[in-house]
């Protein structure tokens, strides 16, 4: 079994009997994707919210929420997963930094993002099935292909399946 | 990829590391009163990386670290951090406190990082704000300790806006003595892209581009 490794604003398709994973997700949002007939599966990791937040017009788009959950979607389509079997799973989303008096709203990017995520999916029509999202501690994710899980692990915390 | 960040030439990557020099300078000493200690200032370096690098070079996504975060915004703005080991962060609340058992992580440690990261995070932007003579409004530095990849991800979702890249200015701050050596403190800061341009023509600096 093989596993793939996707950083900030990545993502990768795999195949039963491999893995992909993605380490340290803070307020980033890892959504996985599976088709549980063909076994495949994948994994974006989204760093902002929304790709209206972009100040470029050309732009990354597996960095934002709405488009990067369409791009892994597309993605898990070209490698022949069914459309009606796709369901997804999301963790991180944290907020890393509680709050100070300024109430900074870029400190609560991490339950707009999840936020976001939610809302890509339901827009595609992709049932989430589970998450782990929220609080404030940072994640590391790993899915599955050939069970469909999607493994959590944090610091000082037990490993996690959903 | 796209790139919103300034194309810079040999000039200002000088005019960028003085300021870090200034900044981390002034933390150093800063440091070194609250330790009663020596405190070293490491060479502060330039670098230009994308967000994946910045993670890796940061001693990797799930290192855990002990960081104190802060943004600043006014005439410029971005984020410093202020990001130490965990076994340095011990080293540094034992010194502090006097602690001998490896307590280290209690509240009252967490106190102790805190204020750490207060005293050099402040006196860093108030030494670059001297120089640029611009007012810098800092929010209140705030603590995590986790990974290192959760934590500077965060810190880079703004410059993600407009660049899969960041420039970030890089200072070592290293406290002597047996208690507190072994790794160094680090000072990052990741000014937001639109700042750059602000920066250099405050110093009389052109950029073009």
């Amino acid at each position: 079994m093989a596993n793939t490794r996707i950083g900030i604003a990545e993502a990768a398709v795999v195949r039963n009997p491999d893995s992909v994973t993605t380490l340290g997700l803070g307020s980033c949002i890892g959504v996985a994707m599976f088709d549980s007939s063909l076994r495949i599966g994948g994994l974006v990791h989204v760093m902002l919210p929304d790709s209206k937040l972009s100040k470029t017009k050309d732009f990354n788009a597996a960095k934002f929420a709405d488009t990067g959950v369409s791009l892994l979607f597309d993605m898990m389509l070209k490698a022949g997963a069914g459309k009606s079997r796709i369901v997804a799973k999301i963790a991180g989303g944290a907020q890393m930094f509680s709050i100070g008096s300024s109430g900074d709203s870029i400190l609560r990017i991490g339950p707009q993002n999840a936020e976001a995520c939610r809302a890509a999916l339901r827009k595609l029509g992709i049932p989430l099935v589970a998450e782990e999202t929220g609080g404030n501690h940072g994640r590391t994710v790993e899915l599955f292909t050939d069970s469909g899980e999607y493994e959590i692990r944090a610091i000082g915390k037990e490993k996690k399946r959903i | 990829m796209s790139g919103g960040m300034p194309p810079l030439d040999s000039m200002h990557l000088d005019v960028l590391r003085e300021i870090g020099n200034i900044g981390a300078g002034n933390a150093a000493s800063a440091l070194s009163g609250l330790l009663a200690t020596k405190v070293d200032m490491k060479v502060t370096r330039v670098l230009t990386m994308p967000f994946n690098e910045i993670v890796d070079f940061a001693g990797g996504a799930e290192t855990p670290v002990a960081t104190v975060y802060a943004r600043f915004e006014g005439s410029i703005a971005g984020n410093v951090l202020f990001v130490i080991g965990i076994d340095q962060a011990i080293a540094l609340i034992r010194h502090v406190t006097g602690a001998v058992e490896n307590d280290g992580l209690s509240d009252m440690g967490f106190s102790v990082l805190q204020e750490t990261g207060n005293i050099v995070i402040g006196s860093c932007l108030t030494a670059m704000s001297d120089f640029l003579g611009f007012e810098l409004l800092p929010s209140v530095p705030t603590l995590a300790v986790d990974m290192a990849g959760a934590i500077l991800s965060f810190s880079l979702s703004e410059i993600g806006r407009s660049a899969d890249e960041a420039i970030m200015i890089d200072a070592g701050i290293t406290p002597e003595g047996s208690s507190l050596s072994g790794g160094s403190g680090r000072l990052f800061l990741l000014p937001d892209p639109e700042s750059f341009g602000r920066m250099f023509a405050a110093l009389g600096v052109r950029i073009d581009g």
